[in-house]
């Protein structure tokens, strides 16, 4: 057995590098994961979100750094690895014709053997069909399915062997309002109940906020911020957004101190300012200024 | 339980599950009928005309069809890997624990099994329409059980192997043509003594050929034997043609499919289904 000590970190990627013939797709991506932790890794499209996410699931070889999934390469990850890895990719069309149950009862056939004390594997097709609030459809043909019903049956199959570690790669795509609160509870439920260690894709900043512990910002192949929510609104000042009239007209400002602008407006014009609005800068603002201010470099260096 | 023992037991529980769901659904089950209720009526109709000798053209055919039968199971297995790979069948089993093996041996069982009840639907009905085969001896069974085996170890493997080289299923469509052609030459709809000597060359060399000849060794009394080449069931021959594929196919297989596994990604699974979003629409 491993030691308790070298389990502690479930995700350890250092320098991790990306290139497709003569593209850096990842120029060097560094992060870890401590296990038990939930990390969104947040992008725009493109970014190379599931690039690196199929490289940790194994699914892809990189071309250089080095990577520790589980205490193991995933490159190089054996069976009973993999019985510890749950996957859930973004679109899955597999096993039409099979129905709800049926399938997670079969797909948990293969983690029976790597069942141990400490934790019983595979998850009980009823309780599991449950807890992702299938059991209405457990004996529905999968085609059948509704697109937010489907990515349920497709996280329940990610959990069916209770990995210790899993991978979401976007996936409240086409859920509605409630599909996603119920989502974000089971989410919730597999990080605090059983510990998992979960790594989930998104572009929804709100998902990201509140869903993980940790958010990983990835822009441009290369991580440009990495801290709980609240650290990333602390550390980087959004710009606020300034609005208001003078003399008939309407006018719209951007500025990274809206207190000292607005006195400054009032210094100038007085009573003449009207309709005066200030936004102060959200997340998603500041979210936005880092992928810009990360694409203008890329840019420059360019 | 060993870990690898238990993905044997989920892959032939895959196949019965994969065979049942191919015979309880109306498509599948019209094309599992279909062309055996064709291949009978053709049969039925041509159940008086001779080929000289006094053998009749549909009870050589009823056997030559069977092994036909048999060897398009390779054409069954390409398809079916295509579509898996297609709809992420494929990179689910790979991202399960022994997953590839339960796969493997899921789609060999359903394969397999899916042939032996087409073969049984075409020769149950077949022995009671077509006069002049000889079914009568343990013997009898005892060819179509070995001749069956082997082919199926010839054919399968190599399925796997087209199923895994072509990326789409549109590919799948060029694999069709040559066996369509071989078909034509391998002596199922008449005897192969009746094509130029290079052809019968041509036939020869496929699974194809071996299998309807091991089926007609086995179900035909034996002066049939008069119009095969060399007037004789080449029992030997046949072993070493369809034993040869086999063994090819079985070297071959696991390479090529460990390579094509290796390759499955989500992002290719992605790219597929956006290539054959762009055709349909």
């Amino acid at each position: 057995m491993k030691t308790a000590a070298r389990e502690e970190t479930a995700l350890d990627v250092d320098g991790l590098r990306m290139r497709y013939g003569t593209v850096d797709v990842l120029h060097d991506v560094t992060f870890q994961a401590r296990q038990g932790e939930v990390l969104a890794l947040l992008g725009p499209n493109g970014a190379g979100k599931t690039t690196t996410i199929e490289i940790l699931e194994g699914f892809r070889t990189r071309s250089a750094g080095r990577v520790q999934v589980l205490g193991a390469d995933p490159a190089q990850g054996d069976e009973r690895w993999r019985a510890r890895v749950g996957v859930v990719l973004q679109s899955w069309r597999d096993h039409g014709k099979w129905r709800v149950r049926e399938l997670l009862a079969h797909l948990g056939g293969y983690y029976a053997a790597y069942s141990t004390a400490a934790v019983r594997r595979p998850w009980d097709p009823d309780e599991l069909v449950a807890a992702v609030g299938l059991t209405e459809h457990a004996g529905k043909k999968i085609k059948t399915l509704s697109g937010g019903q489907r990515r349920r049956l497709d996280v329940a199959i990610g959990i069916v062997g209770r990995p210790e570690l899993l991978f979401l790669d976007e996936p409240t795509t086409g859920f509605d309002p409630e599909a996603r609160h119920e989502f974000h509870d089971l989410v919730h439920r597999l990080a605090a109940d059983h510990a998992t260690t979960i790594l989930l894709t998104t572009h929804d900043l709100d998902e990201a906020g509140k869903l993980a512990d940790r958010v990983l910002i990835l822009a441009g192949g290369r991580i440009i911020a990495d801290g709980s929510v609240a650290e990333l609104a602390r550390r980087i000042a959004g710009e606020d957004e300034v609005r208001w009239t003078r003399g008939g007209e309407r006018f719209t400002a951007s500025t990274a101190d809206s207190t000292a602008f607005v006195r400054g407006l009032f210094g100038r014009y007085g009573e003449a300012i009207g309709e005066l609005e200030v936004r102060r800068a959200s997340l998603e603002d500041t979210y936005r200024a880092l992928v810009r201010q990360s694409e203008d470099a890329a840019g420059v260096g360019r | 339980m060993n870990p690898g023992t238990a993905a044997l037991r989920a892959g032939w529980s895959r196949g019965v599950i994969e065979l049942r769901q191919s015979f309880t659904n109306g498509a599948e089950l019209l094309s599992h009928l279909l062309w055996p209720v064709l291949m009978l009526t053709a049969m039925y109709f041509m159940r008086d005309t001779t080929l000289g000798g006094g053998l009749l053209l549909g009870s050589m055919a009823l056997p030559s069809i069977l092994g036909m039968n048999a060897a398009l199971g390779m054409v069954t297995m390409s398809q079916l890997l295509t579509a898996d790979r297609e709809d992420g069948t494929l990179l689910r089993a790979k991202a399960t624990p022994h997953g590839m093996r339960g796969y493997l041996v899921g789609k060999v069982v359903s394969v397999a099994g899916g042939l032996l009840a087409d073969l049984a639907i075409l020769l149950l009905p077949g022995l009671l329409l077509i006069d002049g085969l000889a079914v009568g001896s343990p013997d009898s069974w005892l060819t179509v059980a070995w001749v069956l085996a082997l082919g199926m170890a010839a054919t399968l493997p190599l399925g796997a192997v087209l199923g895994s080289v072509f990326p789409s299923a549109r590919g799948q469509g060029l694999v069709q043509v040559p066996v369509l052609g071989l078909m034509a030459i391998s002596g199922i709809f008449y005897p192969v003594t009746a094509l130029p000597e290079w052809l019968e060359w041509v036939a020869q060399a496929f699974p194809i050929y071996w299998l309807g000849l091991g089926m007609r060794s086995a179900l035909l009394p034996d002066a049939a034997v008069d119009i095969e080449i060399g007037d004789s069931w080449r029992h030997l021959e046949t072993v070493g043609v369809l034993g040869a594929w086999a063994a090819l196919g079985l070297a071959v297989a696991p390479v090529v499919l460990r390579r094509m596994a290796r390759r499955e990604s989500g992002s290719s699974v992605a790219e597929r289904r956006e290539k054959a979003l762009r055709r349909v629409g």
